[in-house]
């Protein structure tokens, strides 16, 4: 038996947690396990103030279970690549592992007052769109599609939390492959 | 569109490099990298990329301006990014003074790098789109515009640039859809007559006043309806070239008219009484065979000979399968450019129901069913299911033998069809048909084939 694990640093909010987790079960159909992940200071970028996401895709890439399909970790630190000020996520395209930070995805990282109903929904559609990159799918020009890149908050909000059919088709056919 | 382009990264700091590349993968761009200056430019000779991104401060003599500078040099119209940590209006300047498109510090905003190369992109997708149209537009087309490795076509490319700066007039056989009018328009485009005007007439598809006055031209008041003087295609295609199609549709009295004008150079328009003089350069084109025509005396023998001073056989798509493929590919990335789709690939299954095909309609057919194929493919990859309905024309074509036959008759027309197929070769066709050569010499001897 093949699972999708998916598991949370732990400092991560349990109920964001519970709604990533119940999104990526209803969407992927495949039985998902919970994953209790360490953690990650040590991509720690003392001059940036946040977390390498290369450092945390390669220690997942160490721990990830054998009967793992994918493994999708949550974090609530604030991801980097070296040559961009901040990711929302990583992935790896058509492998096993993707991260998604919950830091940039709440109301209050901008100054505004807080709503969860917009940051679970965030947080569910940037789970979607990372895992959809393990399976290789790359950004979709479509607005809607949870595949379409998304560089700030506006454009998550924008799009909805399900893939457009051409990618979805796509999808369907990476999994049985 | 994307798939089309490839970016280049380098950079030193192979994290650097690798995360900026594994960023744009995710974005669909193909994304090569190179650790240093020098790798870079390796790349850069070996392929012309969409966008470069190169970081500023490298080891080893060769920073990211000397990069640049070395890029531009193998593609000037190269769009390159220069990547720094150290942002200083100095450095800022002089990569932009050299040719840098942009200009970004890292880390950098991922909205800004994504802005960037849409921007750099789009206008990429713009200046193709452009030239594909702008080559539409004037349909001019060069000897290197015709794709083909196989040997016949090469001698005939060979022959089109000897004969170019000729007058003689020159008859172009094929079947239909084989490319007869792109011959005749590389003919016409590398000799000294390219910059005057290329007329094509189809004979076929005019009746045989019509078709008169549209080669000659009329006097106004000549017939009914002829309100005005009309030039007629002789008159506009003076100093470059007429093209005949379907010459051999054309009434016995047109063909006296044409001859005439062969001879002379000069003719009258319909219903005038002044000569009129041309210098056009006559290439004609038929898919029927204008021998067989002369033979049952449906076709002037001396316009036969007239026109057919040089003569081009183009072979059909089924003798020459070894195009197959690079024409499909070639349609393709013309066909899904022009309807937006992104598809670049046909499948190893794909083109095997390709060049298993007959092609009874030839070069004009396959570029059908290609675009057929990309409307409705819904993968990425035309498969042999996109190519499921060649499959069910092939069958219903599939031969059945006429009824009234004779053993004999059929033999005759097979060893007809054989000559013809190998330009008269006596070896090459008694191998083909199985037989050896003095047995084939007496056949054709017994049935008055001609050869």
């Amino acid at each position: 038996m093949n699972y999708l694990y998916v598991g949370a640093t732990p400092e991560v909010e349990r109920q964001a947690y519970g709604a990533v987790r119940d999104r990526v079960e209803s969407e992927f159909g495949l039985a998902v396990r919970e994953m209790e992940l360490p953690a990650v200071d040590f991509a720690y970028d003392r001059e940036r103030g946040q977390y390498g996401s290369i450092a945390m895709l390669e220690m997942l890439a160490r721990i990830c279970p054998p009967d793992a399909v994918k493994l999708l970790a949550v974090t609530e630190r604030d991801l980097y690549i070296p040559v961009l000020t901040f990711v929302f996520g990583q992935a790896q395209l058509s492998g096993r592992i993707a991260v998604i930070s919950l830091a940039r995805l709440r109301q209050e990282f901008y100054g505004l007052a807080p709503n969860r109903e917009v940051f679970l929904e965030r947080a569910s559609k940037e789970a979607l769109h990372e895992m959809g990159h393990t399976f290789g799918l790359v950004h979709c020009g479509n607005r809607n599609c949870a595949m379409s890149l998304s560089t700030n908050v506006r454009q998550i909000d924008s799009k909805r939390c399900e893939f457009c059919a051409p990618c979805g088709a796509r999808l369907r056919r990476g999994a049985r492959e | 569109m994307k798939t089309h382009w490839q970016i280049l990264v380098v950079d030193d700091e192979e994290v650097m490099c690798e995360s900026l590349a594994a960023w744009l993968r995710e974005d669909g761009y193909t994304v090569d990298t190179a650790s240093s200056g020098r790798e870079g430019v390796e790349k850069a000779r070996q392929r012309d990329y969409a966008i470069y991104f190169v970081d500023l401060k490298m080891p080893g003599g060769m920073d990211g301006i000397e990069t640049m500078m070395q890029v531009r040099k193998l593609h000037p119209e190269a769009s390159i990014i220069i990547i720094t940590a150290y942002a200083t209006v100095d450095t800022a300047i002089t990569a932009m003074k050299e040719g840098a498109q942009e200009y970004i510090v890292k880390p950098c905003n991922p909205e800004e790098i994504s802005l960037l190369v849409n921007r750099i992109i789009k206008v990429k997708n713009l200046q193709r789109e452009n030239t594909i149209l702008r080559k539409k537009l004037s349909r001019q087309y060069v000897v290197g515009d015709v794709i083909s490795k196989n040997a016949k076509m090469g001698d005939i490319l060979k022959l089109c640039h000897e004969i170019a700066g000729l007058r003689s007039t020159v008859l172009i056989e094929g079947e239909s859809g084989t490319g007869k009018e792109m011959i005749a328009r590389v003919i016409h485009h590398s000799g000294d007559r390219a910059a005057k005007p290329f007329v094509a007439v189809s004979c076929a598809a005019l009746a045989e006043t019509l078709l008169e006055s549209e080669l000659f031209g009329h006097e106004k008041g000549s017939f009914t309806g002829a309100s005005e003087r009309k030039q007629g295609k002789f008159e506009m295609a003076d100093g470059g070239t007429i093209f005949l199609d379907e010459i051999g549709d054309i009434s016995p009295k047109l063909q006296v008219d044409l001859l005439r004008v062969l001879q002379e150079r000069s003719f009258y328009r319909v219903g005038g009484s002044e000569e009129v003089r041309v210098d056009a350069r006559v290439v004609a084109a038929t898919h029927v065979n204008l021998q067989q025509a002369v033979a049952e005396g449906k076709f002037r023998e001396d316009l036969f000979y007239r026109l057919n001073v040089i003569e081009i056989r183009i072979p059909p798509l089924r003798d020459r399968r070894e195009d197959i493929p690079l024409l499909a590919h070639h349609f393709l990335e013309r066909l899904a450019h022009e309807m937006g789709k992104d598809i670049t690939e046909i499948s190893e299954g794909g083109l095997k129901v390709l060049m298993d095909y007959n092609w009874p309609g030839n070069v004009r057919e396959l570029e059908n069913a290609v675009e057929r194929a990309l409307v409705t493919s819904r993968g990425q990859v035309l498969t042999e299911e996109d190519f499921s309905f060649l499959a069910a024309n092939g069958a219903a074509r599939t031969w059945t033998a006429p009824a009234g036959m004779t053993l004999q008759d059929m033999e005759k027309l097979l060893i007809a069809a054989t000559l013809e197929r190998t330009n008269g070769n006596i070896k090459e066709s008694a191998s083909v048909l199985g037989i050896d050569r003095s047995t084939l010499y007496e056949k054709i001897k017994r049935y008055e084939i001609p050869r």
